[in-house]
């Protein structure tokens, strides 16, 4: 306890400092606005930025780096409840309910929860790495490729529950959306795959393209295509920018369990914040439903605190592998790898000891960057909402002029553009079969993560599938995930019975 | 044999066609065996599994009543034609026209979508957002994005 409150003293003295607290802010702003405009994540602005780091000290640089990668998180959540496009993939779930409030006028509320959600998952995350960073990596050496596959088995299956519709055709997307993650070059024989000779697919698809293309594009195809009447616009009359008692009420437990699950779940490499988000909307909906409560994909606002608090804390969290094990978990994670080594710091465990300032530092500035985050977005909220009054011929112009551009800047390359007008096409054709896209854009994330744990996993046990069942960890997650295909399938046909007999009387 | 579910009867039709499309491409690769899984191990699993699922949901969708028949109901060919080929055509003309011509071609063309369509309108956007972009994309983050026409820039 004494070592922990002297260790964020270190933290907080270093953080506290003129300059770093400027660079917490200027990442933090520079995150957001990122963020907000959707295609540009914090993987492409980290990646345009690590060459202005030369100039820069160890600290602040990463201090900086991390505001942005929080800020975009943030930004991110920001465009999937305004106009539901998830800027980010562990926002996917928080446009659900987040879209639906904003659409019926309670954009405020949610992006208030949203942002106070975070912050609060954001102090508990800091604090938790302070104190457990040494024992929880802990953890993360007991999982082996089968433990991690079947985490993600779990993690999809979790996708499916998220799914309104028929839950056959959420899990074709899935695999559907695993599919498409096999479009190119294999990790350990390094054959592309599906390139069709084209080489800007042996790298793969790029994830924006899709989720630009299915969600951004797609969606505004649908909505045009619908008489203006009908339009999925928003409401105009704004119900107040805050969330009200009731709604305060509602969120807080929300945001306490998704804190939890992130911040377990955050340790995990891979995709620790995606998980978590993804794992607490399954917990909202499993809740028992206060009486006047609105229902979830309808704009439930736990749906929105709980997940965002998750992601947040499994932000927060994601740091511990990295911090201890030098092992990325993420994308955003590997670059500021890369950042340390610019600085000629060697990430592992002995950064802890060789750089306290630095390690410390940057947990501090982890929460300073969070309330920086708070005090920025808070104010902005009226901002946001006014952008929803703006008439949709004028806005979907400009959704696609970002899209576009964000598009052609990832790769400075028209390829990337041109995928986004065929995903259009697809997201046109799924929106009118009915085929939900979120868990198709999850099950490509995880698509090459999965194959290369399964084939891993297959090596070590020499082509022995029970590896997957009789290693203890992997068989419960596993057991997990078939528990809740169960608990899904039971109202379903529960409500097909009933749906039956009524028909027969 | 009638169509009970239009929705599903496609999506399920889709699924099949695609997973044989996915399985067929899988055979031109390495398949390896379970205890050292090739290229073509995983894809070629998924592939088959979604193809069942396919099958599953046309075998549902021509047996399960439903009361309207869930009909996929009409296409809306010219937002899907107009807003596709806007897209496209921006990604040919950004790097050859520069974002002075591409970005008003992306707005205006997009903006023929709407049933609401404003000649005025739709150039007010563009002149707004062409702005907007140059403050936020060029001269803000220093995005290496052409400008101007490859003819007249150096």
């Amino acid at each position: 306890m004494m070592d922990l409150l002297n260790n964020l003293s270190i933290g907080f003295g270093v953080a506290f400092t003129l300059t770093n607290l400027l660079y917490a802010f200027g990442g933090a702003l520079l995150g957001t606005l990122i963020g907000v405009l959707p295609g540009l994540g914090p993987v492409a602005t980290i990646a345009m930025l690590l060459p202005s780091i030369y100039a820069l000290d160890a600290t602040p640089a990463l201090i900086m780096l991390a505001g942005i990668y929080y800020g975009a998180q943030y930004g991110g959540s920001t465009t999937a409840i305004l106009i539901n496009v998830p800027g980010e993939s562990s926002s996917v779930v928080t446009a659900i309910d987040g879209y639906q409030m904003a659409r019926k006028g309670r954009a405020g509320a949610a992006l208030a929860a949203a942002g106070l959600g975070s912050f609060f998952a954001g102090c508990v995350g800091t604090i938790i790495i302070a104190a457990f960073a040494p024992p929880l990596t802990e953890l993360a050496f007991k999982f082996g490729p089968a433990e991690y596959f079947s985490l993600m088995v779990l993690g999809l299956i979790g996708a499916v529950v998220l799914a309104s519709g028929s839950l056959i055709k959420a899990i074709a997307m899935i695999l559907l959306g695993l599919l498409l993650g096999q479009i190119n070059t294999d990790v350990i024989s390094g054959v592309p795959r599906y390139s069709f000779d084209i080489p800007e697919l042996t790298d793969g698809i790029g994830f924006v393209a899709i989720a630009m293309g299915v969600f951004g594009f797609g969606e505004i195809i649908a909505n045009l295509g619908k008489p203006a009447e009908h339009r999925e616009v928003f409401t105009k009359d704004v119900k107040g920018l805050w969330p009200t008692r009731q709604d305060f009420m509602n969120a807080f437990p929300a945001v306490l369990r998704g804190t939890a699950l992130g911040s377990i779940l955050g340790v995990l490499p891979g995709g620790g914040a995606l998980l978590a988000s993804f794992a607490a909307y399954t917990v909202e909906k499993k809740m028992r439903m206060s009486p006047g409560e609105v229902p979830f994909g309808q704009g439930n606002i736990r749906g929105v605190a709980g997940p965002e608090s998750a992601n947040n804390a499994g932000a927060q969290t994601s740091f511990i592998p990295m911090l201890t094990l030098g092992i990325p978990p993420n994308a955003v994670m590997a670059l500021m790898v890369g950042a340390m080594t610019i600085k000629g710091i060697q990430p592992g465990p002995q950064v802890m000891t060789s750089n306290p300032e630095l390690f410390w530092g940057l947990i501090a500035s982890m929460w300073v960057g969070n309330a920086m985050l708070v005090i920025l977005n808070l104010p902005l909220i009226g901002i946001w909402i006014k952008l929803l009054t703006v008439p949709y011929r004028f806005l979907f112009p400009a959704i696609m002029s970002f899209c576009c551009i964000g598009l052609y800047t990832l790769n400075n390359n028209a390829f990337d553009v041109y995928m986004g007008a065929g995903f259009a096409v697809v997201g046109y054709v799924f929106y009118k079969l009915g085929c939900e896209p979120a868990p198709l854009l999850l099950g490509f994330i995880l698509g090459p993560m999965m194959e290369e744990n399964l084939r891993r996993a297959l090596l070590l046990s020499r082509g022995d599938w029970t590896t997957f069942a009789t290693r203890p960890l992997s068989a419960g997650l596993l057991l997990a995930a078939t528990l809740m295909i169960v608990v899904v399938m039971l109202p379903s046909i529960k409500k097909k019975r009933a749906e039956a007999f009524q028909e027969e009387a | 044999m009638k169509i009970k579910n239009q929705r599903d009867f496609w999506s399920g039709l889709m699924f099949i066609v695609i997973g044989i499309a996915f399985a067929w491409g899988a055979t031109s690769y390495n398949f390896g065996s379970s205890a050292r899984p090739g290229p073509a191990y995983f894809p070629f699993g998924l592939a088959v599994l979604m193809s069942l699922l396919g099958a599953l949901l046309l075998f549902k969708s021509l047996t399960i009543e439903t009361d309207d028949g869930e009909p996929i109901g009409a296409w809306a060919w010219k937002p899907l034609g107009v807003i596709v080929a806007a897209v496209a055509v921006f990604g040919w003309a950004l790097p050859h026209l520069g974002m002075v011509i591409a970005l008003p071609l992306l707005v205006i063309g997009a903006a023929m979508a709407s049933d609401e369509f404003h000649w005025k309108d739709a150039v007010i956007n563009a002149v707004v957002l062409t702005i907007g972009c140059w403050v936020i994309f060029i001269w803000g983050l220093k995005l290496t994005i052409p400008l101007w026409p490859t003819l007249f820039a150096r």
